[in-house]
């Protein structure tokens, strides 16, 4: 198994505060990482300086062999083998939904519109949506709009997907929808990065936990071993008072 | 002030309103007792019957009345002041100046003069809407190498929102020309003999002038619709691998465009109220063709006249802008979101 991603050190400041302190990340392919860890640790900030999104202050970050530097054409180039999907969905209010998913495959891998098409199709029916091609994003509820966005990153056929908190922003029956999908996207092998607070996500589908805590990967390990015993006093912490929140 | 004159017209219309606007006015304080009664003492059936036929009444009679004061008002002025009327509605005038009399299609000095408002802003919008949009997008740029490029279209916008339109429009108009720079040469351009478009090289100047006007205007409203498009936008377009550049073709321009159409129009309007200013410099167009008119009569109507062409071609653009914005609610929002 080749190493998809590799961090290194991986120091990112917002001005005089530190968001991440010297973060090591290691991803294989096939690999399904979850992200957890208290709301600020870093997580969002993790994954937007993995497809470049953010400029980082010190560290390396090797995505499928190329490093991640601040560079417009290197990270275009980047971009294409990573997908991002964002708490808040971020589709494109102005584009119907078929129009959202072929933008990038039209544009940036320059298909022609019935190539295009012919490749954001399916990807609708799978998850039911395809009788909504033609209805603009904010005419979907939020597990429908949600799904459209994971589609869209996927019509750009990557090798990694970046998920962050994708079911936060979501009513609690919408949740099961989303987090089904994901839950294919792993057994048919994709290689993702999860940010979540959805413990038994994390608990069933993850290859690998890692807890962040102040900038730090403070504990990583399969999460059989994280979520039974876990061995830093601060993941047995967190853990717990996200299980006495009933997020598990 | 002028002497009413009491018409029967006039009497009628007296009688309407005394009549519509006090009965208005108590049915309100009637309405209003008798919703008091009903909201806070729980009062009966009857009475909440009785206060909403109130407020009907109330806001017919006050309404009546106030559309009856105004009409009352604008008789009374038109009747009573035949001079008012025969300085700036004068029909003859009107008429003559406008070319009507000589039949239609009119043909007369002003209303050729008042094309020439139309050409002259139909191509100014459209250079302003191109030229806008790239000194907003220059002011956007990121990196180092691009400060100087930013500085400058800064440093534009300030000077040519802060300069009042008639001494830029004095000073390209008149200045230019008798410049040597690249462009003003006999042949060239700008050249004493250039034609683009039917337009000589006044009129070709006269738009070059308002172009720097309203595109220092225009870039202001460009920059604040692209600025108003969340970053998370351009963050999940970047995320989809679409370039700085395709980001802001695809996702940003296209959503900041539709946010900026009112304040856009309002632009244009501006826009087109000041080719009246090119006359200054010797662009024979509907102002300079209705005051020569008025001069040479001593009469003002044909400014009257020009004053509504004005005002009537303000009235589409207007309507077309609130069919624009309410289509693009209509079909990217839910109904009742
Ligand atoms: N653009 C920014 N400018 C300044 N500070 C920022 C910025 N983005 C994030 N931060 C700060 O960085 C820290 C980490 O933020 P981040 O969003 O990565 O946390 P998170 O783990 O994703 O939290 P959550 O679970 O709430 O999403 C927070 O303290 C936040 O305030
Ligand atoms: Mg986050």
């Amino acid at each position: 198994m080749s190493a998809v991603v590799e961090v290194r050190g991986l120091v990112k400041r917002f001005g005089l505060t530190t968001v991440l302190e010297g973060v090591d990340l290691d991803v294989a392919e096939h690999d399904v990482v979850c992200l957890i860890g208290a709301s600020g640790s870093g997580k969002s900030t993790l994954l937007r300086c993995i497809n470049g999104l953010e400029p980082t202050n010190s560290g390396t970050v090797v995505v499928n062999g190329r490093q991640v530097i601040q560079d417009d054409i290197k990270l275009n180039r980047l971009r294409r083998d990573v997908g991002i999907v964002f708490q808040a969905y971020n589709l494109f209010p102005h584009m119907t939904v078929l129009d959202n998913v072929t933008l990038a495959p039209r544009k940036v891998l320059h298909l022609s519109a019935s190539d295009a098409d012919a490749r954001a199709r399916p990807l609708l029916e799978r998850i039911g949506l395809a009788d909504k091609a033609d209805e603009y994003p904010d005419r979907l509820s939020g597990g429908q709009q949600q799904r459209v966005a994971i589609v869209r990153a996927l019509a750009m056929q990557p090798k990694l997907m970046l998920f962050d908190e994708i079911t936060s922003a979501l009513d609690p029956e919408l949740v099961n929808e989303v987090l089904l999908m994901m839950r294919q996207l792993a057994e048919e092998g994709m290689t993702m990065i999860v940010a979540t607070h959805e413990m038994g996500f994390a608990r069933d589908v993850a290859s690998k936990v890692c807890f962040l805590h102040e900038g730090k990967v403070l504990e990583e390990g399969p999460p059989s071993k994280i979520f039974s015993s876990p061995q830093n006093e601060r993941t047995a912490e967190f853990l717990k008072r996200t299980l006495d929140a009933g997020r598990m | 002030m002028a002497a009413l004159r009491a018409s029967h017209t006039n009497n009628n219309f007296l009688v309407a309103f005394v009549v519509a606007f006090p009965l208005g006015v108590f049915a309100l304080w009637f309405g209003r007792r008798a919703e008091t009664r009903v909201v806070d003492r729980d009062g009966p059936e009857k009475d909440e019957q009785l206060a909403r036929a109130a407020r009907r009444v109330a806001v017919a009679g006050i309404t009546l009345g106030a559309m009856l004061a105004i009409g009352l008002g604008i008789w009374s002025a038109w009747t009573g002041l035949e001079d008012v009327q025969e300085i700036f509605f004068s029909p003859e005038h009107l008429g003559d100046s406008a070319g009507l009399v000589s039949g239609w299609p009119a043909s007369g000095p002003i209303f050729e003069g008042f094309l020439l408002n139309v050409k002259i802003f139909v191509v100014a919008e459209i250079l302003v809407l191109v030229w806008a949009l790239v000194v907003a997008l220059v002011r956007d740029m990121p990196g180092r190498a691009a400060a100087p490029l930013r500085w400058l279209a800064i440093a534009y916008v300030d000077i040519f929102r802060g300069l009042p339109a008639i001494i830029t429009i004095y000073l390209v108009m008149f200045g230019l020309p008798i410049t040597q720079l690249p462009g003003m040469k006999e042949g060239e351009f700008f050249g004493p003999d250039a034609s683009f478009l039917g337009f000589d090289q006044v009129e070709m100047l006269g738009i070059f002038a308002l172009v720097l006007i309203y595109g220092a205007y225009v870039a202001e409203v460009y920059r604040s619709g692209i600025e108003s498009v969340h970053w998370s936008q351009r963050a999940a377009a970047q995320g989809l691998g679409l370039s700085r550049g395709q980001s802001m073709r695809y996702v940003v321009v296209p959503q900041a465009v539709r946010r900026v159409i009112p304040p856009l129009m309002n632009d244009f309007i501006g826009l087109q109220k000041d080719t009246a200013l090119l006359n200054i410099a010797g662009v024979f167009e509907g102002f300079a063709a209705a005051s020569n008119y008025a001069n040479n009569n001593f009469n003002l109507s044909s400014v009257t006249g020009l004053g509504i062409c004005f005002i009537i071609i303000t009235i589409p653009m207007t309507r077309l802008t609130d069919y624009l914005v309410k289509r693009g609610r209509q079909r990217t929002q839910a109904a009742f979101a």
